[in-house]
């Protein structure tokens, strides 16, 4: 299960950032994640709660933002939302379709306590 | 809606649908909460970085030291008994006059793959990931330090048989390969599409079971190509050598 090395992960840059700002305790970290990144919300919170122990991320809330993805035809050039990697272009038909948002993984902020 | 502020908050991303049913549940972009309230008190340091940027900073370092030396790493994924070793085992029987070959290989346990590698010759190393799913960037680097890739060649990385998570991770490699082989079914690219997305290069492995299976190669080749367009094939029988010479020719093209 990857979400396990993802939550270390993301301990891992929180505690560097809030020590980088000086911070003791991370009280919440703000997460994208795009429809097509692999990740998986609900397993990311179960891991991370585990990962977070003993660190300054411990009892942080997690808040992710689901980032929907967005198709571009390759065929047509029309843009429009995609809900799987298998799009089909609803104006031409075509299956050459670019994913050009929702493969986003990244942290966004986190906040700490004075 | 959310019970804790009133946001809206998606469905959960697993849907659970009986045949016939429309899939359910892979609701609009929103955001899953750990405790009650919505925004913690305190400073907010923006960040803005890939979770994965470790990951990808130390890719970039193999990805250099590779084109330095002119190696051209291949990441080789697919599920379990796809027939990846042994493709390698052919592979490196032929080329191995031609080519300086060595390879890094990923498993949970044991040394078998490493075994089978190192009775054909060339160096290889074995990474064994414990409970992991998949190799990450610094298993490569390191494995990298335990052997001396020579220029010009070719670097085989066997990831963990796992047809999800080594799509994530960039290991630093030239390309990803996907193999499939035929008595997995043809649907596999509409069931992981994320990884034949991540691929460059799909290997359609054991054409010798063809009489054998019902496996239609057009429609898997169709349905991976709907994921990735730019997806090239070679339809291979590591066991018999049926196809290989194609994919031997793509791999001396790359040197």
């Amino acid at each position: 299960m990857h979400e396990m090395s993802l939550a270390i992960s993301i301990v891992e840059l929180v505690s560097e950032k809030a020590q980088a700002a000086g911070a003791q305790k991370v009280t919440a970290i703000e997460l994208e994640v795009g429809r097509f990144s692999g990740l998986m919300a609900e397993a990311l919170v179960f891991c991370f709660e585990a990962a977070a122990r003993n660190t300054p991320a411990e009892g942080a809330e997690l808040v992710i933002y689901e980032i929907d993805g967005l198709g571009n035809c390759l065929g047509c050039g029309h843009s429009f939302a995609v809900d799987s990697l298998l799009s089909q272009c609803p104006k031409c038909g075509g299956y050459a379709v670019e994913t050009v948002q929702g493969k986003e993984l990244k942290l966004v902020s986190l906040t700490v306590d004075e | 809606m959310c019970d804790s502020c009133g946001c809206s908050q998606p469905e959960n991303s697993v849907t659970i649908t009986r045949p016939g049913q429309a899939m359910s549940g892979q609701g609009s972009a929103g955001h899953h909460h750990l405790h009650q309230s919505h925004r913690a008190q305190g400073r907010v340091v923006e960040v803005q970085e890939a979770v994965l940027g470790k990951n990808d900073g130390i890719a970039a370092h193999n990805r250099k030291f590779f084109k330095e030396r002119r190696i051209v790493a291949l990441n080789l994924v697919s599920s379990p008994g796809s027939g990846k070793t042994t493709i390698l085992e052919r592979t490196i029987r032929e080329l191995r006059e031609e080519i300086p070959i060595t390879v890094i290989e990923g498993d949970q346990q044991t040394m078998l793959d490493a075994e089978r590698i190192d009775a054909t010759g060339v160096p290889v190393v074995q990474v064994n990931t414990g409970a992991g799913c998949h190799l990450d960037a610094d298993m490569v680097h390191q494995a990298l330090h335990q052997m001396e890739p020579a220029e010009n060649s070719l670097l085989f990385i066997e990831n963990v048989g796992n047809l999800v998570c080594p799509a994530m991770f960039d290991l630093g490699e030239a390309a990803k390969v996907v193999i499939i082989s035929v008595t997995e079914g043809e649907d596999k690219p509409l069931k992981y599409p994320a990884m034949f997305d991540a691929a460059s290069l799909c290997l359609i492995n054991k054409t010798d079971l063809l009489p054998h299976v019902d496996f239609d190669v057009a429609r898997c080749r169709e349905y991976a190509l709907r994921v990735n367009h730019h997806l090239e094939f070679f339809e291979i029988s590591a066991k018999t050598g049926e196809g290989m010479p194609a994919w031997l020719d793509w791999l001396r093209s790359q040197i």
